[in-house]
């Protein structure tokens, strides 16, 4: 992935500010297009909104409430704050195509090539 | 080639900074405990997950962040007041079917110790693994219980 690119996403519309926490993402390309895994503990599935707009594909992972508040805490590194993070998405993806699911936490995205442009061999007529 | 471009969140939220302390504070925790066990292995220990350790009325309860595991994966210790967890997860085979890769999530052991702040029940431990979080129940012992005195008429 050598030619991956880091830039900053635009501001929210909405004003507020809101802490999120941007989870590790290990992206594995292959012929027919792209697997992505995003570390998100606390995600369930019902937690997880995928948007789409134009090429910009946003996850954004809600963790599931614990019930009740403890009686007293002693140590406490996890953060409470949900995850998002922002991908421009490869044009030859199909973005009809997108497949999620999430599991133990893990977030796995299937993104397709278009038909036409998958690698294919051209066959030699006489 | 035009790969995928990554985009970032516009408000970051670091915390590796917290981390490498409460790492520091675990390696000197361990040096105290134990001092040649696992010796060298630790100190390139780079995947530290999330630890939280409450209480409520019964349990000490241990949680730990830990996404894409497998249930069997995990090695779960208690000894002298200290539970120990450890495991690894691999990415390896994924990389080598893939024809180009970036892999920003932690790849191989980690292993997290507590002293925990109460004796409890050894032998009723419990562990679950959902959605990415392991989480230890440890019952209070019954002498290390907040007690409450009545008091008894004349």
């Amino acid at each position: 992935m050598n030619n991956a690119t880091l830039c900053e996403t635009k501001n929210e519309a909405c004003g507020e500010r809101v802490n999120y926490l941007l989870p590790a993402v290990n992206i594995y390309q292959k012929p027919d297009g792209y697997t992505l895994e995003a570390d998100m503990p606390g995600v369930n599935r019902e937690g997880l909104e995928i948007y789409l707009d134009q090429n910009e594909l946003t996850l954004l992972g809600r963790r599931a409430q614990s019930p009740g508040a403890p009686d007293t805490t002693h140590y406490r590194e996890s953060s409470s704050g949900d995850y998002r993070r922002v991908f421009e998405l490869d044009p030859e993806i199909d973005t009809d195509k997108i497949t999620a699911r999430v599991e133990n936490g893990v977030l796995t995205l299937h993104l397709a090539r278009r038909e036409q442009v998958k690698p294919r061999q051209i066959a030699i007529t006489d | 080639m035009t790969l995928m471009k990554f985009t970032r969140p516009s408000v970051l939220w670091n915390r590796s900074s917290l981390e490498s302390v409460n790492r520091l504070q675990d390696e000197v925790a361990k040096l105290f405990e134990s001092p040649f066990a696992g010796f060298g292995s630790q100190f390139f220990n780079e995947w530290a997950p999330s630890l939280d350790l409450y209480e409520d009325k019964e349990n000490l309860v241990v949680k730990l962040e830990v996404p894409g595991m497998k249930r069997e994966a995990f090695e779960i210790g208690l000894h002298d007041g200290v539970l120990s967890i450890s495991g690894e997860r691999k990415f390896e085979e994924k990389r080598q079917k893939a024809t180009g890769y970036r892999t920003e999530r932690f790849e191989g052991r980690f292993q997290r110790s507590v002293a925990l702040p109460k004796a409890v029940e050894a032998d009723k431990v419990r562990a679950a693994y959902k959605d990415g979080i392991l989480t230890v129940t440890l019952p209070i012992a019954a002498q290390a219980r907040p007690k409450q005195i009545v008091v008894g008429a004349e």
